[in-house]
């Protein structure tokens, strides 16, 4: 089947099997392995994008289900060599160890901070509920959240 | 890890769906939000042939009110439920359910009525409908029925729905300012309930206490005969048939019921952990 939609601004044109995976087309047809295959099972959110500004998790969306809608990946955050303030904060705060998790902590954050700009520690905890650190470098993903939620508000949500 | 093959088509009305339903049969299955039924088919625990999406049916999203009920739509995405000012006002045990669904990202995309079709018994949202005294709004091929919440879940992930007919809507009485209380028993993030108990206006639900979201009725009887919060709760795991697992034996089960249901009783709301 063909589906249109848009991913990281640029229309795609998709030739795919009904069943195919977001996480797959992004990975496989789109080149961007910015969002990870983790749990496959919809629990540790290391494949999150966001869906028209909304985080889901890839691995349980098909994209026949994402069709004239815009999908954002970790590439497509900021232009080329430069970073979104939240990949700026995580870096700033050192939010990763081994990295795995970090582009879905990336993006389950911006979508968090699109929600709620100014959320307390708690809030943070909560929104980020989703995605699992199996190196359990929470504390810095947190403060980085925190962080990046101080910087200016407009362009963090951007 | 990825599905089976399946044909897909997307409805583009509520109509369509059901005569594509019709024309399907039980081949088919709906898809909504897909966070229930696409986990199964990747693990080939579902394996329909034909894939029915209503996610872009937009006459069956959202919320909206009469005198006395709100009416909320099948595809009403979980987020949108607890976001929304309306519900948070008139069915605030509801929009709290919903808040405690999954995960944000899960309830970016879960819907109610997805939710109510699965039929999962440790979920939120059938247990809350059925505290609630809801109604939900099933549409076939030669009309639609209101069938109430206690008389739709009949068994594990088995419903009142027929082959043929689609949920559409879910109704639930407006009761603004009315307390209520919600509990929700879970050892990790991102889980279903080990047990739970929703309370409101004497009626007392429970879920992961048997095949289906229960009635507490002996703990209802109890209140509607004078007894105190704590002698109800007493009798809450009357009649229930709670599954064991990994995470707890029956009588343990038994013993949360009514630690939930005294705590539901007393209108305190929270996601319990272990405290």
């Amino acid at each position: 089947m063909r589906v249109e939609f848009t991913v990281n601004g640029e229309p795609r044109s998709a030739d795919v099997e009904p069943r195919t995976l977001l996480v797959h087309f992004l990975r496989e047809q789109c080149g961007l392995r910015a969002a990870n295959i983790g749990c496959d099972t919809t629990s540790c959110g290391a494949c999150t994008v966001l869906l028209d500004g909304e985080s889901v998790k890839s691995c349980t969306v098909l994209v026949a289900q994402a069709a004239g809608q815009e999908v954002t990946t970790a590439e497509g955050l900021a232009p080329p060599g430069e970073l979104h303030p939240v990949q700026r904060a995580f870096r700033a705060e050192h939010g990763l160890q081994c990295g795995f998790c970090t582009p879905g902590m990336v993006m389950a954050s911006v979508s968090l901070l699109a929600e709620n700009p100014h959320p307390t520690e708690q809030q943070v905890r909560e929104g980020l509920e989703g995605n699992l650190c199996r190196c359990t470098g929470y504390h810095n993903i947190v403060r980085a959240v925190l962080t990046a939620a101080a910087s200016d508000p407009a362009e963090v949500t951007a | 890890m990825i599905p089976a093959s399946f044909d897909y088509v997307a409805a583009d009305s509520t109509s369509d769906a059901i005569g594509l339903l019709a024309e399907h049969g039980d081949d088919a299955k709906v898809l909504a939000g897909g966070h229930s039924l696409l986990p199964m088919m990747k693990l080939r625990l579902a394996q329909p042939s034909v894939l029915i999406d209503i996610g872009r049916v937009f006459e069956l999203a959202g919320i909206t009110a009469t005198a006395d009920e709100l009416i909320i739509g099948a595809t009403t995405r979980h987020a949108a439920l607890a976001s929304s000012e309306l519900v948070r006002a008139d069915a605030p045990l509801l929009a709290h359910a919903a808040s405690l669904v999954g995960d944000p990202q899960i309830r970016h995309r879960g819907t109610i009525g997805g939710s109510l079709a699965h039929a999962d018994p440790a979920a939120d949202l059938p247990m809350a409908v059925v505290a609630l005294g809801g109604t939900l709004t099933l549409s076939g091929p030669s009309g639609s029925r209101q069938v109430p919440a206690d008389e739709f879940f009949l068994g594990y992930f088995e419903t009142a729905l027929a082959e043929d007919e689609l949920l559409t809507s879910v109704r639930v009485p407006r009761r603004p300012g009315v307390p209520w209380g919600y509990q929700k028993f879970v050892r990790r993030a991102n889980d279903w309930a080990i047990v739970g108990a929703a309370a409101i206006a004497g009626r007392v639900a429970l879920a992961n206490m048997g095949p289906m979201p229960l009635r507490a009725r002996a703990a209802e009887d109890a209140l509607a005969g004078g007894a105190s919060a704590a002698e109800a709760a007493r009798l809450a795991a009357e009649g229930t048939s709670a599954p064991e697992d990994i995470h707890a034996d029956r009588a343990y089960r038994e013993h949360l019921a009514r630690v939930l249901t005294e705590r539901a009783l007393k209108h305190r709301s929270s996601a319990a952990h272990a405290d």
